[in-house]
């Protein structure tokens, strides 16, 4: 019985499955449904077969497993009855594709039903071989598929058509054997074969160089015939589609003319009077007519050369360009990007109108006609081109801004005219969208700024002023940041004032106030909080007067949970109080950065083999994610040509920022005796000067992801610079260093700067509970006078009070105490009191110092005294 | 090429391929068109790029029609073959809705496979296929008087199919009323 029209169970089934609530009782109806099945399966059920296989098509677009029902198919395919053989087929087709081995089982099966007298199984066996034939099957019935393409029912010869174009897809070899049944196809009165046929022999041109030479003599004419009866026939209603006779042919006969008419100019020729007919005469309003025009465009931008019939063709895309219809501007957009290539030209004079695109609503459209515009600009239309993008950046949606802005920073980049230009525009740019910039165009900017040495004045001033209303945009800020660091004396004192500009007036401390607002912006990263660091740096040696609220904005700094921040704020603040000699060097302007070298480096980075491109992606080892610190260490390795490439870790980065040279803070350093300790305090400073191969272990380190060597290389990196110190210099040495580095003590050597002698500091007085650390320093142009700063450190769990420090020296020399800071020494070295002394030697340069001195003061009430006597004092004082 | 109709809710109510897929990857096909489709706003293009293809689709009511083809195709012209398809459709089943789809997946295919055979064009004439289908049916019937004949047993009247699909019909998919 038939198990759809009877109404039972398979449309049981589907109601049923239809009233499930949840998803739990649709998998039990299905659950009972398969083991219904399965039993019918097993029990080798024949009335139900079919049913049970239409079941089993339902539950298989439900998404559930039916393996089970494989062999099932095939059996109905071997039953007799047309009903069986339909669901069969349709079983085939959905449950089995040409990979699985039990098709190789039906080849037999679709060979009798190929052969079979009742058409309609016929019509069954060729539209399953057309949607599952594998490259054996086309082997084994490609015979029986030519011979059905002569058939005398129409129905059957262009099913045998399609499954033909199967055939030589699978197997192109057998192509030869199609091609004169398929050129009789083309002479078909009957649509449907007529249609199928031109497609069998487009196929067949395409895989096939005879099958192409056969066409092309014997049938392009014919079907360029055949095009325009098709094109001036009257009304078909069978046929029609928006008033025009199977708009659905045309575009088949406009596609095989194409394959004709491609690399062979006589054929092209032939088909050109037929091809203006259809660009001119067909209907635009409706989808349909579009259709063809669009099909008839693509086919004249194929074909060979002629120069009028493409223009017309980019016409109609210009036409189609000014359609309401999305759909239609879309496909002209798409056709205008392949013709930009041959027909260049014509394309540029649509320009306005794609640009006009370029603000649709329509995200795809938009996207499509911002890539035309990509290919469209040159040299000559770039500047109103960018205009124009620019102007739409600042309207145009959050989610586009993206691709936008990095086409028009790609466009600027390639075609900019001259210097001045590219500035003005990235600056734009950056201030609408600076968030949307990659670090490379940021990166680059900087070095086209570095470069233009004449622009350096105008820019930082028009930085300044688009950072007073753009100051939310993050590659904006960096850039004026970096700017202001380098050229801050150029915003305030206007210098290479260009005509075009407006004076302004700026002060070193509003310069000072951009960066302040920079580092404090709640979104600034650590990149961008790292550079106005630097920044402030360097700006603290142009305007003297300020450094020392510099100083206060870099203090704050110091208890950042960023170790890079931590560090560089104590570090800086360090230069900026106790090294007032070496700042003014060290804060010097970078040397201008090579374009060159820049951009053989983004070429390199590309290929992301370097191993700073590498680090980028990683984190640093302190635990805070710095994948800024990279692009960073990029951009200022370009200072640095001589520096050796492995050494780009964090240290050497802040090197090549300062742009220090060592040499001249080595000559600053003591004489005699004295030892190098400001080149080496400048050394722990930067972290710099580790042996190379120190340098590139921890790089190593730092590339490696696996947490466990991180946390280690942290250890190494942090503790890198002192044990340096330690190997470079005394023991004596290092304490200092260490003093400097920690920088929360102010009793380091301040006044060893003032005629730049240097003097070790030594510790004068050591008991269990006490120690005296002495500073040395000179007072100008008396070298007979030194100045001791004393620090006393409590070394005891207790706390002393009343303390008191007394001396006494030889007559030769005089003594004069001043105030100490303070009578209550917290214990456990956890803070100081701190006392000036100034001793005058008459005999200088003849005996050295020595005194002898007395500490006493109170422990829980009870008198403690102390007496030593100070030899250790450093020569020459 | 392929062609799905999934509804509004992410259902595949009729899906076809003409290229060898897993079963998994037809799922997750599926699952991704639905997912880029629906949520389009109805004013943009009827065209979506999908992986190294794209998508051609349209709605009717709750039903969008999906196809799948090749980055050189002629998007306009599988606009047009859509819109055929379920004027064809709507013939058949004489004002269609979800509901017939899903009663008769097995009718919808046979009239997929008599319009798209191979990943083509097959038949652009609705008199043809609706004709066809009434020959195939025929085809069907006629065993199916052997069958009573041999077996006497009778199936239910055909008419509760249309009582059915107009108490529970959601909308017809060409906007006509319901008769």
């Amino acid at each position: 019985m038939n198990p759809f029209s009877s109404g039972t169970r398979l449309r049981d089934m589907i109601r049923a499955v239809r009233a499930c609530k949840t998803a739990a009782e649709e998998r039990a109806v299905i659950r009972k449904e398969c083991a219904a099945i399965r039993a019918a399966v097993s029990e080798n059920d024949q009335d139900y077969r079919h049913r049970n296989l239409a079941k089993l098509m339902f539950i298989h677009m439900l998404g559930y497993p039916t393996h089970f029902g494989q062999m099932e198919c095939l059996k109905l395919i071997a039953a007799a009855g047309f009903p069986e053989k339909r669901i069969g087929y349709l079983g085939l087709m959905l449950l089995l594709d040409e990979r699985q081995e039990v098709l190789m089982l039906v080849t037999n099966s679709l060979k009798q039903d190929l052969n079979h007298s009742n058409q309609y199984i016929v019509g069954l066996a060729l539209c399953a071989l057309g949607n599952i034939c594998s490259a054996e099957m086309a082997r084994d019935l490609a015979p029986e598929v030519e011979r059905l393409l002569q058939f005398r029912d129409p129905n059957i010869r262009k099913k045998a058509a399609l499954c033909s174009i199967r055939i030589i897809k699978k197997v192109p070899d057998l192509a030869e054997n199609f091609i004169n049944a398929a050129a009789s196809l083309l002479k078909e009165k009957h649509h449907g074969a007529l249609i199928t046929g031109v497609q069998l022999c487009t196929d067949l041109c395409r895989v096939s160089e005879e099958a192409l030479e056969y066409f092309r003599k014997k049938c392009t004419e014919s079907m360029v015939k055949l095009l325009k009866e098709v094109v001036n026939s009257p009304y078909m209603p069978e046929y029609d589609i928006a008033g025009i006779a199977d708009p659905f042919l045309h575009i088949r006969l406009l596609r095989f003319l194409r394959v004709l008419g491609q690399g062979d100019a006589d054929a092209s020729d032939l088909m050109n009077d037929i091809l203006a007919q259809v660009a001119t005469k067909s209907e635009s309003n409706k989808n349909a007519g579009n259709a063809i025009l669009y099909e008839c465009v693509e086919t004249i931008m194929s074909i060979e050369d002629n120069s009028g019939l493409r223009v017309l063709a980019i016409n109609i895309l210009g036409r189609f360009l000014s359609n309401r219809d999305n759909n239609i501007r879309y496909v002209a957009l798409n056709m205008l990007m392949k013709a930009i290539t041959v027909e260049g030209q014509a394309v540029q004079r649509h320009r306005a109108t794609i640009l006009e695109c370029v603000k649709d609503n329509d995200a795809s459209i938009r996207k499509r006609a911002l890539e035309l515009v990509y290919l469209l600009v040159n040299e000559t239309n770039v500047m109103p081109l960018v205009k124009e993008l620019i102007e739409f950046l600042e309207v145009s949606d959050q989610d586009f801004k993206g691709d936008l802005t990095a086409k028009i920073c790609s466009i600027v980049e390639k075609f900019s005219p001259e210097k001045i230009w590219y500035i003005d525009q990235m600056l734009k740019v950056l201030s609408e969208a600076g968030n949307f910039v990659k670090d490379e165009v940021w990166h680059a900017l900087i070095v086209v700024i570095s470069n233009a040495s004449d622009l350096h004045g105008y820019t930082v001033r028009s930085l300044y002023r688009v950072f007073q209303t753009s100051s939310e945009q993050e590659s904006l800020v960096r850039v004026a940041v970096w700017c202001i660091g380098e050229y801050g004396e150029m915003l305030v004192n206007n210098v290479g004032m260009l005509d075009i500009e407006d004076p302004i007036t700026v002060t070193g401390s509003d310069a000072v106030d951009i960066i302040e607002i920079a580092i404090k912006r709640h979104s600034s990263d650590l990149t961008t909080r790292a550079m106005c660091l630097i920044a402030l740096l360097k700006l603290s040696g142009r305007f003297p007067s300020c450094s020392q609220r510099i100083r206060e904005i870099i203090v704050q700094n110091k208890g950042s949970f960023l170790l890079e921040l931590q560090q560089r704020s104590i570090e800086f603040s360090s230069i900026i109080e106790q090294h007032q000699n070496i700042r003014s060097t060290l804060v010097e302007r970078m040397p201008v950065l090579d374009e060159a070298t820049y951009s053989g480096k983004r070429a390199g980075s590309l290929s992301a083999t370097g191993p700073t491109s590498n680090a980028a992606s990683l984190n640093l080892p302190n635990g805070v994610a710095k994948p800024s610190a990279a692009p960073l260490v990029d951009l200022l390795d370009l200072s640095s040509d001589d520096v050796p490439a492995p050494s780009s870790s964090g240290g050497d980065f802040l090197q090549d920022l300062l742009g220090v040279d060592l040499s001249p803070a080595a000559s600053l350093s003591g004489t005699g005796q004295a030892p190098k300790s400001g080149t080496d305090v400048l050394l722990d400073l930067l972290s710099i000067g580790s042996p190379p191969a120190q340098s590139s272990t921890s790089t190593a380190d730092i590339l490696s992801p696996s947490q466990d060597n991180t946390s280690v290389s942290s250890f190494q990196r942090i503790s890198s610079p002192p044990s340096l110190s330690a190997q470079g210099s005394s023991p004596a040495q290092a304490a200092p260093m260490m003093d400097l580095l920690d920088g929360f003590s102010s009793s380091s050597p301040v006044a060893a700067e003032d005629n730049g002698l240097t003097y070790p500091s030594i510790v004068a007085f050591e008991s269990s509970s006490l120690r005296i650390n002495f500073d040395f320093s000179k007072a100008p142009g008396n070298p007979q006078t030194t100045l001791i700063q004393a620090k006393f450190s409590n070394l005891s769990p207790n706390v002393y009070t009343d303390f008191l420090f007394q001396a006494a020296v030889p007559k030769f020399l005089q003594l004069h105490l001043d105030p100490a800071s303070g009578n209550t020494l917290p214990a456990s070295v956890n803070g100081s009191i701190m006392q000036s002394l100034r001793v005058t030697n008459n005999q200088h340069g003849k005996k050295p110092l020595v005194m002898r001195i007395r500490i006493a003061y109170k422990v829980n009430g009870k008198d403690t005294l102390e007496e030593g006597q100070i030899n250790n004092f450093p020569p020459d004082l | 090429m392929g062609m799905a109709d999934p509804n509004r809710q992410g259902k595949t109510r009729l899906a076809k391929y003409y290229v060898p897929l897993e079963d998994s990857e037809k799922h997750k096909v599926e699952y991704e068109v639905h997912r880029l489709v629906v949520n389009r706003d109805p004013k943009f293009t009827n065209f979506v790029e999908f992986r190294t293809h794209k998508i051609i689709y349209r709605r009717y009511a709750g039903l969008f029609f999906s196809l799948c083809v090749d980055i050189t195709d002629n998007e306009l012209a599988y606009l047009e073959c859509i819109h055929l398809f379920v004027e064809i459709l709507d013939h058949f089943f004489s004002n269609v809705c979800e509901l017939d789809l899903v009663f008769n997946f097995h009718k919808v295919y046979l009239i997929l496979d008599e319009f798209i055979l191979a990943g083509e064009l097959q038949e652009t004439s609705k008199k043809a296929i609706i004709e066809r289908m009434g020959e195939l049916e025929k085809q069907d019937e006629l065993e199916n008087i052997l069958l009573l004949q041999a077996s006497h047993i009778f199936a239910m009247p055909r008419a509760e199919k249309a009582v059915f699909s107009a108490s529970r019909f959601k909308g017809s998919l060409l906007g006509k009323k319901i008769q």
